[in-house]
């Protein structure tokens, strides 16, 4: 139960006015990013990343995380009102809400996405509030050798588990890794891969990266398409809420199946476009009436959001306790944290105790206040898509600039900004995931770091990733996982032999 | 189903043709990408190689981790230039079509001006030129409704990241004559 205790004093650390009205203001910008075509979670952050520089880190991370809550709780608004999914995430929403607003039943279908988001996180949270110090605690005896074995596990899952084309992922992942070396070596103190330009002698910023590769890209993504909308009108109203939620304990199995799939995929790095698609197959084959999916019904809206907000929320759950990201969000607030001067990883649930319990306080309060904040204020955030495109995009493009700026004062950010701009327009458009290039990018020199520490320690024999039972477990757990799709296979051709063989009986 | 009740309505005047021809294919663009990445690797790579990737008596050298990186990037580029070559012929997916890269680079060049003039004028009067531009050329919004919101955005932008939060950046000749 010391758990419990420390949570109550994040909660003392947060109830200032100050810590309030910040995460008010992160719930609407984020809700704003979250509605907005070519705006989303992950770039939305990037962007306001600049904003919390000089703030303490403690109101700057219940800022960023309340603007990742707001676009998880945007992106379902337009694909129920416009069938537009805002988000990848949202996909799977439009599959039954939009038909549910076509029913003129668009005030349940928001609702019902709206509970379902804060149910989906709220189970998010009380396992990182319960799990997340245990695991640290435990990470806390790791060495060199089990640190870059645990981001070995990551890399590899990556490229097992993603459903992109193998190859794509490992050029997506190297590439990552090999522009986080550019620059200083921080073992050696020697120049690499710099060529002599002053400017790369910094490194390449990560948070630059990731301003031109969802935010620029995205601008040019969406200009492709035709951008004319239609919605659906819609008004909350408290005699509707109060009758989705009467209804809630009928959808119990369902609720508690995603917010299962979406904490899963969430720390694994499946993410929460996997999740919410699962969510919604799985609650489809389960039901008893499986063809009246698709027409507008409700547990089609609670599988997939629940889904969706449980895996966003969880994502956080590695970064908090091992300083791994577990997915593009959370690698940017993983970012941010070095920005601040906090180094991510085990030791924060140590020396940095307000800090990690104001952030895990802030997701119980930023889920409860985002939750009445959209309820109301639908109708309003609905009509910013009367804005026009062409008056959306510059102000969006401005904003990047100033973001990328901002960072190292440096107008060859701004540059930078705009080539991997370039770089994500077509790496999306030819099927090269972005996911593992962020992670790669963030993790990069902590990886090389924890490899050159146990090779030192070791006298460069290879084989103190298999020195004792724990670090041989997670190094071969990463091999199994690298070659899973091959195993898989191999598995599958038995079992089918297998199946065969007794059917011909 | 009733369509009674749509209540917002947007429209895309200068929306890309669904028929418009294509530029180029995904496949092309495949191949042009990994023969630039398998480049870099090579040009990465040797650049390791000449900083130093083998192993002295404290470990690895500097040059020993991103030098086996740029082989695996190589090897991964290669992987995929031999994958686009043989299924070249086979499926010929459009990567552009015409209308569609007249809309990308109607945000794309106005956001290079913009870099550009940031450079020489700062990054406040490039955010008004961009914005009301932007609005005015490429939108077809009234004048003054564009020079209104890009003043509006800008002047909102410098409060506060320049007075507000203390983020300073980059000036030019009217900031200079503003006394900032």
């Amino acid at each position: 139960m010391e758990a419990f205790g420390l949570l109550l004093h994040g909660f003392a650390v947060l109830l200032t006015w100050k810590t309030l009205v910040l995460m008010m203001v992160g719930l609407v910008l984020g809700i704003f990013v979250g509605v907005l075509p070519g705006l989303g979670g992950p770039n939305g952050v990037a962007i306001l990343l600049p904003l919390t520089f000089t703030m303490d880190p403690t109101s700057a991370i219940v800022m960023l995380s309340c603007i990742y809550w707001g676009a998880l709780f945007g992106g379902a608004i337009t694909s129920i009102l416009f069938n537009i999914p805002g988000e990848a995430w949202s996909v799977a929403t439009t599959f039954d809400g939009y038909p549910m607003a076509q029913q003129g039943r668009a005030a349940e279908a928001l609702t019902a996405a709206f509970t379902s988001s804060f149910i989906g996180s709220l189970v998010a949270v009380l396992l990182i509030t319960f799990l997340a110090p245990m695991i640290s605690s435990f990470a806390l005896k790791f060495g060199p050798p089990e640190f870059f074995a645990v981001y070995l596990l990551t890399f590899c899952s990556f490229v097992g588990l993603g459903r992109e084309a193998k190859h794509k992922t490992v050029i997506s992942m190297s590439l990552g890794l090999l522009l986080a070396g550019i620059g200083m070596d921080t073992v050696s103190g020697n120049l690499r891969m710099t060529f002599g330009s002053p400017e790369l002698l910094r490194g390449i910023n990560f948070l630059v990266a990731v301003i031109g590769l969802f935010g620029i890209s995205e601008i040019l993504l969406t200009m492709e398409e035709r951008l004319a909308l239609r919605g659906h009108a819609a008004g909350i109203s408290l005699r509707v809420v109060l009758g989705v939620w009467k209804d809630l304990p009928k959808y119990w199995v369902t609720l508690l199946r995603s917010s299962f799939i979406g904490c899963w995929l969430g720390i694994t790095p499946g993410g929460a476009i996997a999740a919410s698609f699962m969510g919604y197959n799985l609650a489809k084959r389960f039901a008893k009436e499986s063809e009246s999916f698709g027409k507008g019904r409700i547990e089609g809206v609670f599988a997939p959001e629940t889904a969706a907000h449980a895996s966003g929320t969880s994502a956080l759950l590695p970064m908090l306790a091992l300083g791994i990201p577990g997915s593009g969000t959370a690698a940017i607030l993983l970012g941010g944290l070095m920005v601040w001067g906090l180094n991510p990883g085990p030791l924060l649930f140590v020396e940095h105790k307000d800090f990690v319990w104001g952030l895990i306080a802030s997701m119980y309060l930023g889920n409860v206040v985002g939750l009445v904040l959209v309820l109301t204020t639908v109708p309003i955030f609905a009509s910013i898509l009367r804005v026009p495109f062409a008056a959306v995009a510059p102000m969006i493009v401005v904003s990047c600039a100033i973001g990328a700026y901002a960072i190292q004062n440096a107008m060859f950010d701004i540059w930078l900004m705009l080539g991997f701009g370039i770089v994500g327009y077509v790496f999306k458009k030819i099927g090269i995931p972005l996911a593992p290039f962020t992670l790669a990018l963030v993790l990069g020199n902590r990886a090389e770091d924890a490899f050159r520490l146990s090779m030192i320690g070791s006298g460069g024999n290879l084989g103190v990733f298999w020195s004792n039972g724990l670090v041989g477990s997670i190094t071969t757990l990463a091999f199994l996982l690298l070659f899973w799709p091959v195993i898989d296979g191999l598995l599958a051709r038995v079992g089918v032999t297998h199946r065969t063989r007794t059917t011909s009986h | 189903m009733s369509q009674t009740d749509i209540e917002i309505v947007v429209e895309d005047p200068t929306a890309p043709e669904d028929d418009s021809p294509s530029v180029v294919s995904s496949g092309t663009i495949e191949i042009v990408v990994c023969l630039l990445l398998l480049a870099l690797a090579i040009t990465l790579g040797y650049d390791n190689w000449r900083t130093g990737a083998s192993w002295d008596a404290t470990g690895p050298e500097p040059g020993y981790f991103p030098f086996y990186l740029s082989v695996i990037l190589g090897g991964g580029s290669l992987y995929g230039l031999i994958a686009a070559l043989v299924s070249y012929r086979a499926a010929r997916e459009t990567f552009v079509t015409r209308a569609q890269g007249r809309r990308v680079m109607a945000v794309f060049v106005p956001t290079l001006l913009f870099c550009l003039v940031t450079q020489v004028l700062g990054l406040y009067v490039a955010s008004f030129l961009l914005i009301s531009g932007f609005m005015r050329l490429v939108g077809r919004i009234a004048l003054w409704k564009s020079l209104l919101t890009a003043f509006v955005f800008t002047a909102i932008m410098f409060v506060t990241f320049d007075i507000a939060f203390d983020v300073i950046m980059p000036k030019g000749p009217l900031e200079a004559a503003l006394g900032r």
